[in-house]
């Protein structure tokens, strides 16, 4: 499979296919791609630089809350966000900017075009069989509507926005504080780029649905193809069915803001509440958009490192599916202090813990894969192993967020900022590097140095536990989110959390310095470099994979599962 | 194989117009929100939202002579509004089945004329199914020249079936709150 013969008749229905390695000049390669790998890897570059960008937010916010009382936000407001002389409330106000901005950012810039565009591009073809994309040049736009996106939204911190500079209005955009409560263009700009970034994303997914159903190898059926590729099937299901709503919703509160529509302003008959609605019936499937990707990833990484195909295999794909229905039945239990009656409540409280059964299965299937398997311990999969640790404790606190009346005392402290950070921040992240250090050598032909992928694993750990877990504590003792100050009892758990913030940026740089040493001076790597658990379709290629793929197409043997 | 590639481009070209149709659809979909959030607020009185009756079924109903309930009315204005709008009566005590009628007193303090639109709300919130407005200065905008002063009725009755809802049988008051807003352009 791995030399793939020339072929008469494909070399003249694409011409430029006939050789492998013909590759378009750098401008027309990198900025007019149409090729699945060089767009994936653009996004992977995209998010790497977003998600540094979210991360020094982070480093701010976790500065000014170090201490209580107002230290530092002043001096953000002047020297980073150019205000001259800024208000105690423009100052005030800069922290719900810079909330919205790594909301905003690390959600719609980082994780998402990580894992659908970066590694979803890169993978979802080569693991089917399939030479490209469906559609390569609508490949092209998705990233570009997404870069268009993330530059909108970068105009919006220095443009006004209400009280101050910026978009105030968290990554929730809650009406009325998005509609009347923020004069100015800073919030337009913020809608706008969900606009843009949403239209990419949908342009992506009709695509990865088109390719995933129409261009598997012979003798792929949908029952033998990759976890990963199931996953970013559903993922995209999900993309289709939920960003529009999104749209439909931050649509009205342009319209709202602009053109004097009152769909959320009760004096012309409207509700704030539907916003919410509409939000999180997009919301809640947001978060498996988030993660069902790294639950593919991961699936693929414990396989290969415990030389056995996956436990459960029918299972794990089906759990996803499930995980993705019944995620579009739950969104109000993020509304349970609106005044929802008991039954709402008991319903989706029901509901949402539902959602532990599928995601149990994982949990499970995961578990036994590993279980009497010879197991190696290369750098993805400690990364996997540690996402499994990581991803439970952040289900557990869900778990008991679920519960319509537990949530009563414990919506919007930090508690809820801890067990979303536990899935997201220390799940989804843990879950790209892990697919990261699986599959750098493959895209990049070079090694990684594992030392470094470990160290940066142990450090990363240690890090965004110290950041996060601490949370907990502070929420249940009642202190609440989105507040730049707090009550001087709360000063220890809040200075360890920033503590470690910087023990877990020490680990990033660890991170991109392990990238440069790859870059610079790592070693060849062949084309199946994780030997013989590695059983995809990837592994039969060089490693980087020629520039065009499969124009022969693979075809699959039955025993050849998973 | 020589076939093959006509027929994936075709099947390409169909998944991905699906797909779009699919996309298309939920957003329509969620403009269709809009109106199925009112009908469905109105039809369950979901979030406090009190029906509407007409004067047919209100005259249908039958006063239960001796069941009673405390009726509490609340009025407030839009930071905006330039009015001033209160009840006649903070709370009044109804027969339950029995039409009743309320009146509330509103003033315009300015210079200017101003349309009014009112928004409204019950509260405790499972009690709104039960109460039925036939009658409310709520139903349509009000004007009010400069200075001027009027008196606005309301006319509700509050259906038996609520002596049937377990989750309600403790209530004695039911609180019906107004807000009145400047009416945005039509």
């Amino acid at each position: 499979m791995a030399t793939i013969p020339h072929d008469d008749f494909l070399a003249h229905e694409h011409e430029d296919h006939a050789h492998h390695d013909h590759k378009p000049g750098f401008f027309a390669r990198w900025f007019m791609s149409t090729n699945h790998k060089d767009i994936g890897t653009l996004y992977l570059i995209f998010a790497v630089c977003a998600g540094i960008i979210g991360g020094a937010i982070s480093g701010m916010m976790r500065a000014e809350l170090a201490h209580p009382g107002i230290q530092y936000l002043g001096w953000f407001a002047t020297h980073i966000f150019g205000e001259s002389n800024p208000s105690f409330d423009q100052t005030l106000h800069l922290w719900n900017v810079l909330i919205t901005a790594h909301g905003l950012i690390m959600v719609f810039f980082m994780v998402m075009p990580a894992m659908i565009g970066g590694f979803g591009n890169w993978f979802v073809p080569l693991m089917i069989g399939a030479p490209d994309m469906a559609f390569p040049r609508m490949n092209n736009i998705s990233f570009w509507l997404t870069v268009a996106g993330f530059c909108s939204l970068m105009i919006s911190p220095f443009v006004p926005g209400g009280t101050g500079n910026g978009a105030g209005i968290g990554w929730t955009a809650y009406a009325p504080l998005s509609t009347t409560g923020s004069q100015g263009p800073a919030v337009d700009f913020a809608i706008f780029s969900l606009h843009l970034a949403g239209a990419g994303s949908i342009m992506g997914a009709i695509n990865f649905i088109t390719t995933i159903f129409n261009m598997r190898a012979p003798g792929m059926t949908l029952h033998k193809m990759p976890l990963f590729v199931w996953s970013v099937l559903v993922t995209a299901f999900l993309l289709l069915l939920a960003l529009p709503v999104l749209a439909a919703a931050i649509t009205m509160l342009i319209t709202d803001r602009n053109f004097h529509t009152t769909f959320f302003d009760p004096a012309g008959g409207g509700d704030p509440i539907l916003f919410q609605h509409l939000f999180w019936f997009f919301g809640h499937p947001e978060v498996y958009i988030m993660i069902l990707p790294g639950f593919g990833m991961i699936s693929q990484i414990i396989s290969t490192f415990s030389k056995k195909p996956v436990f459960g295999y029918l299972g794990m794909a089906y759990a996803m599916v499930a995980i993705g229905v019944v995620g579009f039945v739950v969104w109000a239990h993020h509304m349970y202090t609106t005044g929802l009656s008991e039954d709402v409540k008991m319903y989706f409280t029901t509901a949402t813990m539902v959602i532990a059964v599928p995601t149990g299965i994982k949990i499970f299937s995961w578990i036994a894969t590993m279980w009497g398997g010879s197991i190696s311990f290369k750098s993805p999969m400690v990364w996997a192993m540690g996402f499994i640790f990581l991803f439970t404790v952040g289900g557990v606190t869900g778990v008991v967020l679920a519960n319509g009346g537990i949530d009563d005392n414990l919506q919007d402290t930090y508690y809820v900022v801890g067990h979303f950070h536990y899935v997201l921040s220390l799940g989804a992240v843990t879950s790209l590097f892990a697919g990261f250090y699986y599959w750098f050598p493959k895209m990049s032909g070079r090694w990684h140095s594992e030392l470094l992928a470990h160290l940066h694993f142990w450090v990363f750990f240690a890090g965004v536990n110290m950041v996060f877990f601490p949370m907990h504590f502070l929420g249940m003792q009642g202190m609440p989110r989105r507040y730049p100050d707090y009550a001087p009892a709360f000063e220890k758990w809040n200075h360890l959390s920033t503590v470690g913030y910087m023990v877990m940026s020490v680990s990033i740089v660890i991170f991109l310095i392990n990238i440069a040493y790859a870059l610079v001076a790592g070693k060849k790597a062949a084309g199946n470099y994780w030997g013989e658990g590695a059983t995809t379709l990837e592994w039969t290629l060089s490693s980087p994979p020629p520039f065009h793929q499969f124009e022969t197409l693979p075809k699959i043997e039955d025993d050849h599962h998973h | 194989m020589s076939t093959a590639p006509a027929s994936v481009a075709n099947g390409k070209l169909k998944t991905g117009l699906a797909a779009l149709a699919f996309a298309a659809g939920m957003l329509m979909l969620g403009y269709a929100a809009v109106p199925l959030y009112r009908a469905f607020c109105q039809a369950t009185g979901y979030g406090g939202t009190p029906r509407r009756a007409s004067e047919l079924e209100a005259s249908g109903m039958k006063a239960l002579a001796g069941q009673t309930m405390s009726i509490r009315f609340d009025a407030n204005v839009d930071p905006n509004m330039k009015w001033r709008f209160s009840p006649e009566k903070t709370t009044q005590t109804v027969t339950i089945g029995e039409r009743s009628m309320a009146f509330f007193e509103a003033e315009n303090l300015t210079d200017k004329t101003i349309t009014g639109a009112a928004s409204y709300n019950i509260s405790p919130d499972e009690t709104a199914s039960y109460f039925n407005k036939v009658q409310c200065f709520c139903f349509t905008r009000q004007t009010l020249r400069p200075h001027e002063k009027v008196r606005m009725p309301v006319v509700f009755f509050v259906d038996p079936k609520i002596l049937g809802d377990k989750d309600v049988k403790d209530v004695r008051q039911i609180t019906l709150s107004y807000t009145f807003h400047v009416a945005p352009p039509a």
